[in-house]
């Protein structure tokens, strides 16, 4: 035993146990996340049944099943249900149910005791609407114009056929609206601010009196633009209501739902494995690039996964030539001493702050100080509409700078630490200055380790939500920061974030079961995104090391 | 032997400041007109410690000059002081002149890095920069302002050649420098050194770490080198001071104990401790 102790193989053991557990946990959260977040896309089986009720009257239901539970029945009666007294336990299943405008509640609790024999019958439908949640049901027919079209055999195609040119149509009226009356509105915008410049400058007389001839004939031509756009977009709206579906419930009720406001019809009962892979496919596609729908409930991320790589990479661009200086100054030329040591701890111990703090100082300084200073001295004429004295992209890139910077600043001092003293007398015997040594030989070989710290800061910022909800992330931001508008990047603008996404789904929502896959399918996007940044950070850094490859690093 | 101590002190000797004579011959003097590095009285501080005491040495113009002594005795330290490398220590002090052509490299007017560019220095260790082997020889012409492609292809030619390494590279001036072996990487330094046409080339310890066969490559250059530039070189190896130099100092714990004739100093050294540290007894 004492041999086997002097062996050192309980530490190995021990190490080797630590390690396990990690990874244990990291890839069993990993697991979780993408087995509960990717399996919301997956086509489930539609169920019908039939469950008796309290009164004993039987009703028929169609949904899908998300969850079962056992409880001790005493909970059960607690909440004013009937169970019968010698039963201890209950299961019940939670069913989505869909139909929100008609019966107000789309997960529904039921007593398995109160369902009947469970079958999946293979018209049953889902369909998945912009408005009020999913339908489930059964396809009755096709009526376009008030004339009932396809019925039976040859409704399922005509459907397909339906939805595809309704979506389009969608499409089209959605660029319209994004697009067209976006830039038209600004252009208003503009003019109204040209007009309040003008005030603000005194012009007057025939000056003035001429400049507003030539603001109210773009004001016209403007309107008439407008006019035309709006008119296009009516007519889209005609051409997109012509057909209505007429389907029923499980209880036999018949509803008509207009196509356009069908996103996607799907027979999961159905469908093949092949088939299940590509709705699969599609329904991920549309989750990645879509906008949110019914309060972020429903629909996609996109303008999230936008912002949050947007702010990350504008932070970047700003935390690492400041670093980076930083550190020079400090390795390099600053006299060491008592305040020097002062310094660093201090700028170490910065990474320990709080992010809330920067949260609370980046509100504070920059968005109500600095912005406030910048709307006063550019943007008069919108005052007292703030520009930059709210918050908005760039501030909250700079707050995460500023909440990175000591992760740059300590690996850039480490890497210049390292290179060798050999190489900066082989330049200084040269006759370089410091200067030039630095610049030419000391910072090139030090990039790989820059780019660690970028690496550090990316992943520490991609993650980062409580700093954030005070200088610029809102659930839910009107437009992208990046447009086709000149200056084409709004840093102005107020963004989505994917971290505070997954807070504002999960915590805010007024629908928490149909947000509760969401939560985890925008967080396995989260970390993906994260992975995705550090490994072309790591690409890059690889590349450099190579360039730089020292003798025996 | 007390006799011979009296007898040298007679003569302003540039070596003396203690131990005994074995030999009552006259120190070697460089002549006048052929000195390129004159050192005068030179006293060198690390903190509080007393690195080189009162060194006197005269280094003759297109010659090979060797420092030989055991580890610590100063050699390197001394090297450093010609082109000014001590500078970079914060705690290091220095008292006396060294004259180049005459003047003070120390005097308050001098620029440092001009000075640099006439005294070349090669190191221990390669450092070759993590550059191309081009941009590793055009470095120094760079720094200079020097853009002309032209005029870089030609002045990195004559320099790898000069380094007898053009063969080896020619084909491959764009690769890494740290692809080149250590001892071609060393010859690469040198080629660097030459490049920008020092007057005076410093060698400190430069085939210590390189084979045999490097290290004899090394020396033939050196020999080569020396019809254009004043080379001081820094060695362990008593048999290379022997092969490759026309002069050879012999210092021992900061002191210049003996500086005379390469051949002359070890076949027949003045004195006893010379004579113990290149037979071997010393220590």
């Amino acid at each position: 035993m004492r041999q086997w102790f002097k062996s050192g193989d309980p530490w190995i053991w021990m190490i080797g146990g630590g390690l396990a557990i990690s990874l244990i946990m990291v890839v069993g959260l990993l697991m979780l996340i993408a087995v509960r977040g990717f399996g919301h896309f997956w086509p489930s089986p539609i169920m019908a049944t039939t469950v008796t009720t309290a009164k004993g009257e039987s009703e028929s239901i169609l949904g899908i099943m998300v969850r079962s539970e056992t409880l001790p029945a005493q909970r059960i009666r607690e909440s004013g249900q009937d169970i019968p007294a010698d039963q201890l336990l209950v299961t019940r299943h939670l069913i989505k149910v869909g139909n929100r405008d008609l019966t107000g509640r789309d997960f529904v609790w039921y007593l398995d005791s109160a369902l009947g024999e469970m079958r999946y019958p293979e018209d049953a439908l889902r369909i998945e609407r912009r408005e009020w949640g999913n339908f489930y049901g059964f396809a009755l027919a096709l009526e376009r114009q008030g004339d009932v079209v396809a019925r039976g055999e040859v409704l399922w195609p005509e459907i397909q056929q339906a939805i595809d040119r309704a979506n389009e149509l969608h499409q089209r009226i959605q660029t319209l609206e994004r697009v067209e009356i976006g830039r038209i509105n600004r252009k208003m915008e503009e003019l109204r601010l040209e007009r309040r410049a003008l005030e603000l400058q005194g012009v007057s007389g025939a000056a003035l009196a001429a400049a507003e001839a030539d603001l109210a004939a773009r004001q016209a031509e403007l309107d008439r633009r407008f006019e035309d756009i709006q008119a296009e977009r009516r007519e889209l709206m005609d051409q997109s209501e012509r057909d209505v579906l007429i389907a029923e419930t499980a209880s036999g009720r018949e509803v008509r739902i207009q196509f356009n406001n069908i996103v996607m019809a799907s027979r999961n009962n159905a469908m093949g494995l092949f088939g299940k892979i590509g709705f699969y496919g599609h329904r991920i596609g549309d989750f990645l690039s879509g906008y949110p729908r019914e309060a972020n409930t429903e629909g996609g991320i996109f303008p999230a996964i936008f912002g949050t790589v947007t702010m990350v990479l504008i932070m970047s661009v700003l935390v690492t030539p400041f670093g980076v200086l930083a550190a020079i100054y400090l390795r390099e030329y600053a006299r060491q001493g008592v305040i020097l040591k002062l310094i660093r701890v201090s700028v170490y111990n910065l990474a320990g702050v709080p992010s809330i703090v920067f949260g609370v100082f980046g509100l504070g300084f920059f968005v109500y100080l600095l912005g406030g200073s910048i709307d006063e001295l550019f943007y008069p004429e919108r005052l007292p509409a703030p520009t930059f004295g709210t918050p908005g992209l760039f501030w909250a890139s700079l707050t995460l700078a500023l909440l990175t910077l000591p992760v740059v600043i300590v690996s850039t001092e480490e890497g210049l630490a390292r290179i060798p003293r050999t190489i900066r007398e082989g330049s200084l015997a040269l006759g370089a200055t410091k200067w030039e040594t630095l610049w030419k030989v000391v910072v090139p070989l030090s990039a790989p380790a820059m780019m660690t710290g970028l690496i550090l800061a990316v992943a520490r910022a991609a993650g980062e939500v409580a700093p954030l909800m005070l200088v610029g992330v809102v659930k839910l931001a009107p437009s992208l920061p990046v447009d086709g508008e000149f200056p084409y990047v709004h840093l102005e603008r107020k963004i989505m974030h994917l971290g505070f996404h997954i807070y504002d789904v999960g915590f805010q929502s007024p629908n928490v079961e149909a947000a509760r896959p969401l939560v985890y399918a925008t967080a396995l996007t989260l970390v993906l995104l994260i992975l995705i940044l550090n490994l072309s950070a790591i690409a890059i850094r690889n590349r450099l090391r190579e360039k730089y490859r020292a003798e025996g690093d | 032997m007390e006799n011979a101590a009296m007898n040298n002190q007679a003569t302003p000797a540039p070596t003396v400041s203690s131990g005994m004579f074995d030999d009552d011959r006259q120190p070697l003097e460089i002549a006048r007109e052929t000195v390129s590095i004159e050192v005068r009285d030179l006293d060198l501080y690390y903190g509080n410690d007393q690195a080189l005491k009162s060194v006197n040495l005269k280094i003759a113009h297109n010659r090979v000059t060797a420092f030989i002594g055991p580890s610590g005795c100063g050699k390197s330290t001394l090297l450093r002081c010609f082109n000014r490398m001590n500078d970079l220590i914060d705690i290091c002090r220095i008292d006396g002149q060294i004259l180049i052509d005459g003047k003070n490299i120390y005097a308050k007017d001098v620029d440092v890095a001009e000075h640099r560019r006439r005294v070349g220095m090669v190191f221990q260790k390669p450092n070759p920069f993590p550059k191309s082997i081009f941009e590793n020889v055009a470095y120094g012409l760079r720094l200079q302002g020097v853009n002309d492609k032209r005029k870089l292809a030609e002045v990195v030619e004559r320099a790898l050649r000069a380094a007898a390494l053009w063969d080896e590279v020619k084909d491959r001036l764009d690769d890494n420098a740290f692809g080149l072996s250590g001892g071609q990487q060393q010859r690469l330094v040198i080629a660097r050194a030459i490049a920008i046409e020092p007057e005076v080339i410093l060698l400190d310890e430069p085939c210590s770490a390189l084979d045999p066969i490097s290290t004899a490559k090394v020396e033939e250059l050196i020999a080569e080198l020396k019809n254009d530039y004043t080379i001081v070189i820094v060695t362990h190896n008593m048999q290379q001071a022997a092969r490759v130099s026309d002069f050879t100092a012999y210092m021992y714990m900061g002191e210049m104990i003996e500086f005379d004739d390469t051949a002359r100093l070890f076949t027949n050294p003045r004195r006893k401790a010379t004579e113990d540290y290149i037979t071997g007894r010393y220590g």
